[in-house]
């Protein structure tokens, strides 16, 4: 049994509807998530564990001006692939995959996570 | 004369549902980790100790960092099959985060139970 398969897709003429975008960035917060987050934050963990100076130690590192804008990328990564995936899950569940609700889930999902990073990134800096 | 439909293993569906599984695990324990932090108006180094001297809280982050790396392991090899066509570099791909997050497993027993 021979199933039709997708056809050649340039990506780079594609121009992504909403509920598109936030997939595509869901999936590039996830790789972020994957190359920088997991790393980092079993570092953090190990260091914040480890003793008082350690932990003092990691939260200088992390005051750095440098390193608050790694961490709020990494934030807005985990914020967006949180609310994106609770997307996903609702989508799975049926709800909301009318086109109108889509586009409207597409959007709160944006600006939820980056209305949240930008609180949680204006109490760490 | 026998028709025979290719199905397949399965696979697929059991990574689709895992992926799910593994999604919500993590909300949950985010959400936990988050009113946590709220409800003690912040994280100091005693009360982050203290927290990880309770067993049932070292299981829950155990359980949280498997859900985080299976669902890692699934998203990365979708990525690389999506992205990456020469089937050497694929395969190299997929075993390096393979090895990485079998690694991470290492790391994380280590910092919950090895100082004891």
């Amino acid at each position: 049994m021979i199933k039709p398969r997708p056809v050649y897709l340039n990506l780079m003429q594609i121009r992504l509807p909403l509920p598109g975008f936030v997939s595509i960035l869901h999936r590039i917060s996830g790789a972020v998530l994957f190359i920088v987050g997991i790393p980092l934050a079993l570092y953090a963990l190990q260091e914040s564990l480890a003793s008082p100076d350690a932990f003092a130690k990691l939260s200088a590192i992390f005051s750095h001006p440098l390193a608050k804008l790694v961490l709020i990328g990494l934030v807005w990564a985990y914020l967006h692939h949180f609310c994106a995936g609770i997307r996903f899950l609702l989508l799975d569940l049926d709800q909301g995959i009318q086109l109108k609700q889509a586009r409207q889930s597409s959007v709160i999902v944006l600006v939820v996570s980056l209305a949240l990073t930008l609180i949680i990134g204006a109490r760490l800096w | 004369m026998v028709r025979r439909a290719i199905v397949g293993a399965h696979y697929g569906w059991m990574d689709f549902l895992a992926q799910r599984i593994t999604a919500v695990v993590m909300a949950v324990y985010s959400l936990l980790v988050i009113a946590i932090a709220l409800y003690s108006g912040g994280i100091d180094y005693a009360g982050w100790r203290a927290l990880f001297t309770h067993t049932a809280f070292r299981i829950a982050t155990l359980l949280f960092a498997l859900a985080v790396l299976w669902h890692a392991w699934i998203g990365m090899r979708d990525i690389w099959m999506d992205y990456v066509k020469p089937t050497a570099l694929r395969l190299t791909l997929e075993v390096l985060t393979v090895l990485v997050l079998i690694a991470y497993v290492g790391w994380v027993l280590l910092i919950l139970w090895g100082r004891a």
